[in-house]
């Protein structure tokens, strides 16, 4: 019932599941983290999967873009699981706190966009430049500072592996911010590199023994189910008021991952 | 760019991972469904304690006991193979994407693509 929730908000606000459902299951639940984690990654890879099916048929996603970050991301989200395995669940909790204040603060910020008119040398030799769909027929973008982005995505992956999140937020500054890229396009190719990053961290998280299936299959079936309902209702929904009311969420389940983090350190 | 004689253009491609992530998705989500069935018969009485972190036995941390415990017919083991199909599913997008970057001969992303791939297996099969 609680991942049911979790896809759905999830879904609505764009922030992914995982963000919600980790510390539903651990506050609310008493679930060990590791196996929040686990059940967590499972349900991203689930939700990213089915959305990304979508977009990538609308033809917003670019792949080139996609897969070269995804080295990034990858070698991010195996450094992130193994870190998992040493960093104490405390610790864990207090680093998932502030990822949570920070998504928070980014979501609430209204996103500017800044798009590059002049080809980059490095994005044109990377082959990434596209363009998508408008109602005035393709619109052609030009990628930038492929450096900064790539490392951003190192870190969007670490923070996956490590929190069993798809850190969308992080992929999208990355790509939004740093590398220029349209809105629609970034958000949409954030969304397909999540499943990837996400299996990168599964498949170590699933031979270390934190993968149950008696507590994922619930979290995978009710976030796939709420992330079915969460597009359907996203096209009526007011979704100005919604990010408020789920960036205060948030903020309140930061302090409470931060605040259990210290209280279980001691 | 034209290239008159071949039908994998990057939008045929889309077309196609789009396809396969909505499979694999509704596959994985079947099976675990039917291993929840199972599950649920035998087990649903009891409650589980997640409070205390054990891990999983060593069956159902690899693929090879995943996939025997699926075939024994034990619902935590088709469950667990159902969650491995999930797992597998983009994997096997980035294989695909792999053999696709082969037919439209673009070294440079099947290159990009054999590295993310290898960098999954790892993750999966490898010694870590």
């Amino acid at each position: 019932m609680g991942s049911f929730v979790a896809g759905f908000l999830g879904s609505l606000t764009g922030l992914g599941g995982g963000v919600v459902l980790v510390p539903l299951l651990t506050l609310v639940f008493k679930v060990d983290i590791r196996y929040a984690v686990g059940a967590s990654l499972v349900s991203v890879i689930a939700t990213s999967s089915g959305a990304a099916a979508a977009y990538v048929k609308e033809g917003f996603s670019n792949i080139r873009i996609g897969m070269f970050l995804e080295v990034a991301t990858t070698i991010g989200a195996l450094v992130g699981a193994f870190l998992a395995t040493k960093v104490p669940t405390a610790g864990i909790a207090i680093i998932f706190g502030a990822v949570l204040l920070y998504s928070a603060y980014l979501s609430a910020r209204p996103p500017a966009e800044k798009l590059g008119q002049q080809p980059d040398r490095l994005g044109t030799l990377l082959r990434m430049n596209g363009s998508y769909p408008t109602d005035h027929g393709p619109q052609p973008y030009f990628v930038h500072r492929v450096p900064a982005g790539f490392g951003l995505m190192f870190g969007a992956g670490t923070l996956s592996g490590l929190l069993g999140i798809g850190s969308g937020a992080v992929k999208v500054l990355a790509m939004d911010q740093a590398m220029r890229i349209p809105f629609k396009v970034s958000t949409t190719t954030s969304n397909f590199m999540i499943g990837v990053t996400a299996a990168a961290s599964a498949g170590i998280y699933l031979r270390r023994g934190y993968i149950d299936p008696g507590l994922s299959m619930p979290v995978m079936l009710g976030v796939l189910a709420g992330s079915l309902l969460g597009a359907k209702t996203l096209v009526k929904a007011k979704t100005h008021s919604l990010r408020l009311i789920f960036s205060a969420v948030i903020v309140a389940l930061g302090i409470e991952m931060i605040y259990h983090g210290l209280t279980s350190a001691m | 760019m034209t290239r008159l004689f071949s039908n994998w253009t990057d939008q045929s491609i889309e077309q196609i991972i789009g396809n396969l992530l909505r499979f694999g998705v509704m596959l994985s989500a079947a099976v675990v469904l039917a291993g929840a069935g199972l599950y649920l018969r035998n087990y649903g009485h009891t409650l589980a304690d997640y409070r205390i972190f054990r891990g999983e036995p060593n069956d159902l941390r690899e693929v090879h006991g995943i996939i025997a415990d699926a075939l024994a017919g034990r619902g935590r083991g088709i469950i667990q193979f159902g969650l491995l199909l999930l797992i597998a599913t983009p994997v096997a997008r980035v294989a695909f994407s792999l053999f696709a970057f082969i037919m439209e001969k673009d070294w440079l992303y099947v290159g990009v693509t054999a590295v993310v791939l290898s960098l999954l297996l790892i993750s999966l099969l490898g010694p870590l």
